[in-house]
């Protein structure tokens, strides 16, 4: 007979999904196994198979003897109805176990609309949400990602967080963890001894007090908590473990491809970039490193397409090698290279030529602001002049269409800038009618613009963000100067950028309101089939919190930060001198230039950052 | 024509017919032979799958067919190669020159297994085998423009036979057209459901057996 689940999934979309078993998944004898960590991605298994640093952690726990990682997403709404209806509890794919039974349960936290999902993860595992309700050692959740660098809304929710890179901290942590269950510690004790790891935040080690006005008073550490938890680097991306024999899966991702990390950190220090500063110092990885393991990676998945990721590809020093390299490999085998983050100089042009031949891309820009002025002053180093000569260039090579990105709300952001914005779309206009070729097709420009939401270790992190009707204001303003006909403009919704801004800066009592909005059954906050603006307004009602205190009222440079045990190299100092440049509108030059003393070289252990000793 | 005869079977029923071009596009990759790409602006490695099978079906005779690009590829070797790297449930049985088009894939042969969580009722066998020997057996299918229109069955069913295989299985196993019209086996369960409400299944399992030639020969 078959069983409840085959039932299930013969009514869902895409089963698939839902039951591993794709080539390379890892399947362990549980007789060898005494620690099992079910790996959460909180969005869909499209997504979160398409994460590069989930596929790295998975392959970093495996090879440990005796542990077994095993995968698991958040269902579609479909069959998270069924999984209610029948009592199903959540499964991991590879052994079809439930979640419940698991030792560890790990998120990884890529962006903050997904934290209604780890909730909503939690309970669909029949685990309960809250971790002062977790009492042993069985269930001990933990979560790691860009965003655990402010965790405080999850702080009620999660018993650790895992700072920084994962690949060296990992292994501690679940030899800590091992250690614990065989002397048979409580989880208390268990709590003490993993904070001794670096780079480990246990939230519940740290009493937050707030003043009458509600900004934070004090962080008190219990006794033997760290006063700050400083971020885990890889030392040496080189050596550094990196699997090419990763899952294949069976039906289609988001990100459906070979993907090789270039280089971590960034050169450039846009100040609005949270990735900017958080995945500092920089670090390359070599390209005959990089070659070898992208060959490796091709052999070994048959995947049709590499992409190389980084936060700024035309940064990375070897790419002429690199791009040598992998063409060589590529181009006989009918496989796609694609390039993201390249800049709009002269080398890159050249090299978007060459890739032009495995597969015609479209070109991209992501200026941010519409005049010099701004850029500057968000730092974002690149020129007018760069823009329309790479479209230049492009278009009489027979691209004919273009994307563009903005933010609106930057601040110092003036109607000048956003008038700026038309103006630079009208300039790549008349240069399409100088070079274009193919003029028959015309020209598509696609142009969005995104509401600027400040983010946590950037020296943006104390601006207040403008409101929802100001933003709206400047999209109608943007609108009413583009007349060109080929100008597909599209801007992002303000609801669920006012919410990120909330979870981005929130502080613990935020965690009430998430509760809130997972019992009124918000979840996959990503997806606009399921975003429900007006629940997580009552939630917030609920829960008694003003939004904007988060969000419109920016915080004081003097005031105490929610996020300030959290320390992920660059310093306080640096990023208020950053700020006050922003203000003055003055650029930073970009760290290749000189070390502009961030203080992230301190992570090293040699003081080094992008391979050569900062001054 | 190069041709793979392969199943496909527990967890791997769940792929659909596009998931499993992929998963043979990259197994032939993995397997460093170098099949004919289609042309184009993003070259795709050309297979085609006969008969797209629906999803939670399993087979034990799916066909796939592929030409090679450069160079040649022993074929006996070819279903151990492709079975190395092959995700769970997908099996290569056989790979073969053929020279039989797909259009003389005119039968198939499917299992039926209707579940009775509380036990057949008592008149399901002989009320099932009466539906299928007697007049037309009308079913609503929805048509392409998203309408719906009456199918008589009877004229694509071949033959018919019934078991019990345990107590609360009933098997069913018909010969059925495959192609122009194609009968898909689970538009018999869909009949049993409209004309016997009261034999209705709690599921349906359905296993596609073997495929026929107009001579009734294993189509291969
Ligand atoms: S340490 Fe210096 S070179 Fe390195 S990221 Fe910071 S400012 Fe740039």
């Amino acid at each position: 007979m078959t069983d409840q689940f085959h039932r299930l999934l013969m009514r869902v979309q895409k089963p698939a999904r839902y039951v591993g078993g794709e080539y390379n998944q890892i399947i362990k004898d549980k007789t060898d196994v005494d620690v099992r960590v079910a790996f959460c991605f909180p969005d869909t298994y499209e997504i979160g198979m398409s994460n590069i640093g989930m596929r790295i952690l998975y392959g970093v726990m495996n090879e440990m003897p005796g542990v077994w990682c095993e995968r698991v997403f958040a269902p579609w709404g479909d069959m998270e109805d069924e999984m209610r209806a029948h009592d199903l509890p959540l499964w991991a794919l590879e052994s079809h176990d439930a979640v419940k039974d698991f030792d560890l349960v790990a998120f990884t936290l890529g962006y903050e609309m997904c934290y209604s999902n780890v909730l909503n993860m939690l309970e669909l595992a029949q685990i309960p949400l809250l971790a002062k309700e977790r009492d042993g050692l069985e269930n001990i959740v933990f979560a790691g990602g860009v965003c655990a660098v402010n965790s405080e809304p999850l702080a009620d929710f999660i018993d650790f967080f895992s700072i920084g890179e994962g690949e060296e901290s990992t292994p501690e942590i679940i030899e800590c963890y091992r250690a614990a269950k065989k002397k048979g510690l409580t989880k208390q004790e268990f709590l003490h001894e993993v904070a001794k790891i670096e780079g480990v935040y246990v939230p519940s080690l740290y009493t937050h007090t707030y003043y009458e006005d509600g900004t934070l008073a004090a962080i008190t550490p219990e006794p033997g908590a760290p006063e700050r938890v400083k971020k885990r680097i890889v030392q040496d991306l080189n050596t550094a473990y990196f699997p090419t024999k990763t899952i294949v899966p069976s039906t289609q991702i988001v990100h459906d491809r070979s993907n090789l990390e270039i280089f971590r950190g960034c050169i450039r220090g846009c100040r609005f970039c949270q990735a900017g500063f958080c995945y500092r110092p920089i670090r390359a990885k070599s390209a005959d490193v990089l070659c070898k393991q992208a060959i490796e990676s091709l052999e070994d998945s048959g995947n049709s397409e590499i992409t190389l990721a980084s936060l700024s590809t035309s940064d990375y020093r070897e790419l002429e090698a690199l791009a040598d390299g992998l063409l060589e490999y590529c181009e006989p085998r009918k496989i796609n290279l694609s390039l993201p983050s390249l800049r709009a100089d002269n080398f890159s042009r050249e090299l978007m030529m060459r890739i032009q031949k495995v597969r015609k891309s479209g070109l991209t820009f992501a200026p941010e602001a519409g005049t010099q002025r701004l850029r500057d002053a968000i730092n974002k180093n690149v020129t007018e002049e760069e823009i329309l000569s790479t479209c230049a260039t492009a278009f009489s090579g027979g691209w004919n269409s273009v994307k563009l990105y903005f933010m609106l709300g930057l601040p110092t952001e003036t109607d000048e800038d956003v008038v700026g914005i038309a103006e630079l779309v009208y300039k790549i206009l008349q240069v399409w009618r100088e070079n274009g070729s193919g003029k028959k097709r015309g020209l598509s420009i696609n142009l969005a613009t995104a509401y600027f939401v400040p983010k946590p270790f950037t020296p943006f992190q104390w601006a207040a963000q403008i409101t929802p009707e100001e933003y709206l204001r400047r999209v109608h303003l943007l609108q009413a100067n583009l007349h060109a006909k080929c100008v597909d403009y599209r801007y992002h919704e303000s609801d669920l950028s006012r919410l990120e801004s909330v979870m981005a800066r929130g502080d613990r009592r935020v965690g009430q309101a998430l509760l809130e909005a997972h019992r009124l059954g918000c979840r996959l906050d990503g997806w606009d089939e399921y975003f429900d603006y007006e629940k997580w307004l009552e939630a917030f009602r609920r829960a008694g919190i003003d939004p904007d205190f988060y969000t419109t009222r920016g915080f004081a440079a003097d005031e105490l930060l929610p996020w300030q045990t959290i320390d992920v190299g660059v310093t306080t100092k640096f990023l208020l001198h950053e700020r006050e440049k922003a203000l003055r509108s003055e650029s930073t030059p970009d760290c290749r230039t000189h070390c502009n003393g961030c203080g992230a070289r301190m992570l090293s252990e040699r003081r080094l950052c992008d391979e050569s000793p900062a001054v | 024509m190069n041709r793979l005869l392969f199943e496909k079977t527990g967890d791997a029923v769940w792929l659909s017919h596009l998931d499993l071009m992929r998963v043979f596009q990259r197994a032939f990759k993995r397997a460093d032979i170098m099949i004919w790409h289609s042309q184009g602006f993003s070259p795709r490695a050309y297979v085609s799958i006969a008969l797209p099978l629906p999803v939670g079906s399993e087979s034990g005779c799916e066909i796939l067919d592929f030409e090679i690009q450069d160079g040649s590829v022993d074929l006996a070797k070819l279903p151990a190669l492709l079975n190395r790297t092959m995700p769970a449930g997908i099996r290569v049985l056989e790979a073969y020159e053929s020279a039989v088009k797909i259009k003389h894939l005119t039968r198939l042969r499917a299992q039926i297994t209707l579940e009775y969580d509380r036990g057949i009722p008592e008149q399901a066998g002989r009320a099932i085998a009466e539906l299928f020997s007697g007049g037309p057996v009308l079913v609503k299918k929805r048509t392409k423009s998203g309408g719906e229109a009456e199918l008589d069955l009877k004229p694509m069913i071949f033959s018919l036979s019934l078991r019990e295989a345990s107590a609360q299985e009933l098997e069913l196993t018909a010969l059925v057209s495959a192609q122009n019209p194609s009968c898909n086996p689970q538009l018999l369960v869909n009949a049993i459901e409209t004309h016997l409400p009261e034999q209705k299944p709690d599921f349906a399992r359905i296993k596609r057996l073997e495929i026929y030639d107009e001579q009734g020969n294993p189509f291969r």
